[in-house]
């Protein structure tokens, strides 16, 4: 004990000389005697200047003092003394009213992003965190778990913990800790089932940063579930088709009845994967038969809207691979390429439209493609005739070809045959 | 030359050997000559365009209209949105590829698969459609739309 | 009808008599005449190249906006463009292939020797040529490995010392590969080079009508110990007759190649676009491509690539001069020669090898 705090204070001393020589050159222009000390100490205590220079607060203009109070310009326990107004380590319940101090002052924030929104910590009182926090608990998320503290940068930097493509990452450290959210009733493996998901490729592989991560659905700031009632308002503001279909649907009623969750019935909460056609029908991976069973109207509704999905995929699979075939035989049929986006169009539309649970409706959507790729598939089919036609015609030129050598063979033996 | 005395051979076979060798020489001309003909006929189409189309004539669309057209291997949309406005965009949907329409009530462009929306300069501004249609520029040359892609080489 | 033809000739130009050095002219009889058949092959090849580049010309568009599309045109649109573009690029391909199997069986047949020594320069220039003819001919569609090829081609210009600068930017047309490039490349590809290449295989053809044909060291040893079973052939009709088999042969291994395995076009050139994986360049290019990869970057504080550059400068050079190397009679400088030759041979084809494996 007594060792390590004479190390302590030989370390202390050791950059306190260290910093009056260096420190004599940087202070000339802003006097920050904070850095002097802390960049130089162990963590936690440690805040060097390149780390806070990244700091969007430090661009700005702010330093240590602006949150953490006390004076810079002076040296040591001047520094950090009462009289300076030094707050020292900011208390865990104290951070959120910290923040909001400027963040929740639309005056204020005004001079520096007149655009930056400034509800942060009413949203934040509203939330999950924030009724827990209210109520004594020091475990939940406050401002800096998720926004970082001394390098937070601004949400739309790829190195922010709250970029969208960190966002998920920075709730799991939590959220995903069996341990730490022992004593909360809510399960661990969201970020484990988002990981797999088809939001989760979206956003990552397709590099689409407007595809859903936690906060999409949650809210940020004030993070709540979106609760069985509202989830499909949740998930219509993208999908907008499904959830028209849904609403027009028999599934409306009954789901709001048996007080099952609009579209997570079907397509589970945070682990979605990219739905296939095998859900639909009556076959081992359905979802239908979770609820239907055989020789009610919904179990005949979905073994025939598997039907038609499975006519329309197999005629659009037919013709591509046929187009396919032509295409790698060199022959031109980029024509019927073309129209067999439509096809495709047709069976992306009828996919949407099962959410319709109406097989009139689907009919309409597979009708338009089955008559395209019946089209498609007789042009694939012309241009592998045309393919055959090259192959004979090469045939009739090599047999001349072949005749000819023959017959110079011959003719070649014949005069020499003669005597010359 | 072989100086060994073979008999010479019969006119007959003579006459039969130079006869197949005429005669399949005659043979293999034609298949050469034959697609060499044909090659030589301009083919219907004059060329298939490039970097630059000829989307439509003027007057082909009426105002506050649109068209497909062919643009290399994909299609585009060509809109008259004023008098002598005209705009063209790649018609491909960012989001899943489905082919966009020009809807006519809403003055935007509108995917029919998922509901992706973009207004009149390409922009994604509703839906799951993540990024903004491809723009093309269009020039009117006489008579004809004709719409190019941006090049900067 | 033939007859009646020659005799109206024979009047007026006295036909027979510039006919003469021909029909006079034999070819040697031996177990090695086989190879004498390369170099025909090679020029009917060419012939085909000069036809068959015609047609194309009929409807190519030498511009980086019509490029790619006119060849697509032509493969897709036109009738039989697709045969007359395929046959076009294998032509090219087999050409030179039988080009170089025409140069080394040449080297081990020691047909270069006193007095033939010109016969192999311009034979080396006109096999320089041919490569020029591929290097510039791949770019003319304007498609993504061909652009990036011609980068990195241009790339290695460059780096020659002290001309390599300004010759990229000849090359080029500018400091990158641009539509300008492809403008330069289609006139040299159409007009420089074949320009040329006429000439120098006319001087080819004229030497070897000249000296006549070269018998190999070893049969002629035979042949002067054993005149009576020394055999000759008369060049017309008999030696112009079995040329034209190889010719009908060739024509129809083209024909199946175009017919069955038609060129790819691959995707249009994007000029921004990031290269994509695995550019090589044309198969005859590939073991000096795989060998500027395998030279470390530095030896000895000078730049690996300058130096595999100027080796291959060098060899070139040496190869081209290699008969003013041989000392008359010499057994040493043969032995040298031919085993310079085996080498090359090897060291070309296993580092081709090596070259589409690694990838």
């Amino acid at each position: 004990m007594d060792t390590s705090r004479n190390k302590y204070a030989m370390r202390l001393l050791w950059s306190l000389l260290a910093a009056l020589l260096l420190g004599s050159v940087a202070r000339a222009q802003t006097p920050n005697s904070c850095l002097d000390c802390h960049s130089a100490l162990d963590p936690p205590y440690k805040v060097t200047g390149e780390q806070f220079s990244q700091d969007i607060h430090a661009q700005k203009g702010l330093t240590c003092a602006s949150c953490h109070g006390g004076d810079p310009s002076k040296d040591d326990q001047d520094a950090m003394s009462k009289q300076a107004g030094f707050r020292g380590k900011i208390a865990r319940k104290d951070v959120p009213a910290l923040c909001g101090r400027c963040h929740s002052d639309g005056a204020y924030m005004r001079q520096y992003n007149p655009s930056l929104r400034t509800d942060q910590f009413a949203q934040y009182l509203t939330s999950v965190h924030g009724k827990l926090r209210a109520k004594g608990d020091e475990k939940v998320a406050v401002c800096t778990d998720c926004h970082g503290v001394h390098d937070l940068r601004p949400a739309n930097d790829t190195r922010s913990k709250v970029h969208p493509l960190n966002i998920a990452q920075t709730c799991a450290r939590c959220h995903a800790d069996a341990v730490y959210m022992k004593g909360y009733s809510i399960p661990t493996d969201q970020f484990a089932g988002y990981s797999a998901s088809v939001h989760h490729e979206a956003l990552t592989v397709r590099g689409d940063l407007s595809a859903p991560t936690c906060t999409t659905c949650h809210g940020n700031h004030g993070a709540a579930p979106p609760g069985v009632s509202t989830v499909q308002n949740v998930c219509s503001t993208c999908h907008v088709f499904q959830a028209q279909l849904f609403e027009s649907s028999p599934h409306k009623a009954a789901f709001e009845s048996a007080s099952l969750p609009g579209c997570v019935t079907c397509h589970s909460n945070h682990r979605i994967a990219h739905p296939t056609d095998a859900m639909l029908g009556t076959g081992a991976q359905s979802i239908c038969t979770n609820c239907h069973t055989e020789g009610d109207a919904g179990y005949q509704a979905a073994t025939q809207i598997a039907q038609q999905l499975d006519r329309l995929d197999t005629s659009v699979k037919g013709a591509n691979e046929i187009l396919d075939r032509a295409e790698s035989a060199g022959m031109e049929v980029s024509d019927a390429q073309l129209e067999q986006d439509q096809a495709r169009d047709s069976l992306t539309k009828s996919r949407v439209a099962i959410h319709s649970a109406n097989p009139a409706r689907v009919q309409q959507d597979v009708d338009a493609g089955l008559q395209i790729a019946t089209k498609t598939h007789q042009e694939g089919a012309s241009a592998l005739k045309e393919r055959d036609y090259r192959r004979k015609g090469l045939a009739w030129s090599l047999l001349a070809i072949v005749a000819v050598v023959i017959g110079l063979r011959l003719y070649v033996r014949q005069i020499e045959r003669r005597p010359s | 030359m072989e100086n060994t005395a073979v008999p010479e051979v019969g006119p007959t076979r003579r006459r039969v050997v130079e006869l197949f060798l005429g005669s399949s020489m005659f043979a293999s001309l034609v298949s050469f000559v034959y697609p060499l003909l044909r090659y030589l006929v301009p083919p219907p189409v004059a060329d298939l365009g490039g970097d630059e189309v000829i989307a439509a004539k003027v007057g082909d669309l009426k105002l506050n209209a649109a068209k497909i057209f062919r643009f290399g291997n994909r299609p585009g949309l060509l809109l008259r949105i004023g008098e002598g406005e005209y705009r063209a965009f790649s018609a491909t949907c960012t989001h899943l590829s489905c082919t966009v329409q020009y809807r006519t009530d809403l003055h935007e462009i509108w995917c029919a698969c998922h509901n992706g929306m973009y207004d009149l300069n390409g922009r994604n501004v509703s839906g799951p459609p993540p990024r903004p249609l491809e723009k093309y520029q269009v020039h009117v040359r006489g008579e004809d739309l004709v719409v190019s892609r941006k090049r900067e080489a | 009808m033939f007859a009646s033809v020659r005799k109206w000739l024979d009047a007026r130009f006295d036909w027979a008599a510039l006919t003469a050095p021909l029909r006079k002219k034999t070819v040697p009889v031996h177990k090695l005449s086989h190879w004498y058949f390369l170099g025909g092959i090679t020029l009917f090849l060419f012939g085909i190249q000069v036809c068959t580049g015609i047609l194309l010309l009929l409807y190519y568009r030498p511009s980086s906006n019509e490029a790619f599309e006119s060849v697509q045109y032509i493969m897709t649109r036109v009738q039989f463009g697709w045969l007359v573009r395929s046959i076009h690029s294998w032509a090219a391909n087999l050409m030179i292939f039988t080009a170089f199997c025409h140069m080394f069986s040449v080297l081990f047949l020691r047909a270069y020797r006193k007095p033939r020594e010109l016969t192999w320069v311009s034979g080396m220039i006109l096999l320089f040529l041919a490569m020029g003819f591929g290097f510039s001919g791949y770019l003319l569609p304007w498609n993504t490995l061909a652009f990036f090829a011609t980068k990195v081609g241009t790339d290695i210009a460059g780096q020659v010392p002290l001309i390599g600068k300004p010759l990229m930017i000849f090359l080029r047309g500018g400091e990158e590969v641009t539509g300008a490039t492809l403008t330069r490349f289609f006139g040299f590809h159409v007009a420089v080079l074949p320009g040329i290449t006429t000439l120098l295989i006319l001087v080819h053809l004229a030497l070897i009508q000249r000296l006549g044909m070269s018998v190999p060291p070893g049969v002629e040893a035979q042949r002067t110990a054993q005149p009576e079973l020394s055999r000759e052939m008369h060049f017309f009709p008999n030696f112009l007759l079995r040329e034209l088999m190889a010719w009908y042969i060739a024509l129809g291994v083209l024909g199946a190649l175009a017919a069955l395995s038609p060129w790819g076009l691959g995707t249009k050139a994007d000029p921004f676009a990031s290269a994509p994986a695995g550019i090589r360049p044309e198969w005859y290019f590939m073991f000096m491509f795989q060998t500027l990869k395998l030279i470390p970057a530095k030896i000895w504080r000078l730049d690996g690539e300058v130096i595999g550059i100027l080796l291959f400068g060098a060899a070139g050079a040496i190869w081209t001069l290699l008969p003013f190397l041989e000392r008359n009679g010499k057994g040493r400088s043969q032995r040298w020669i031919l085993g310079a030759g085996i080498f090359a041979l090897a060291y070309m084809a296993s580092m081709t090898v090596y070259g589409y494996l690694a990838k």
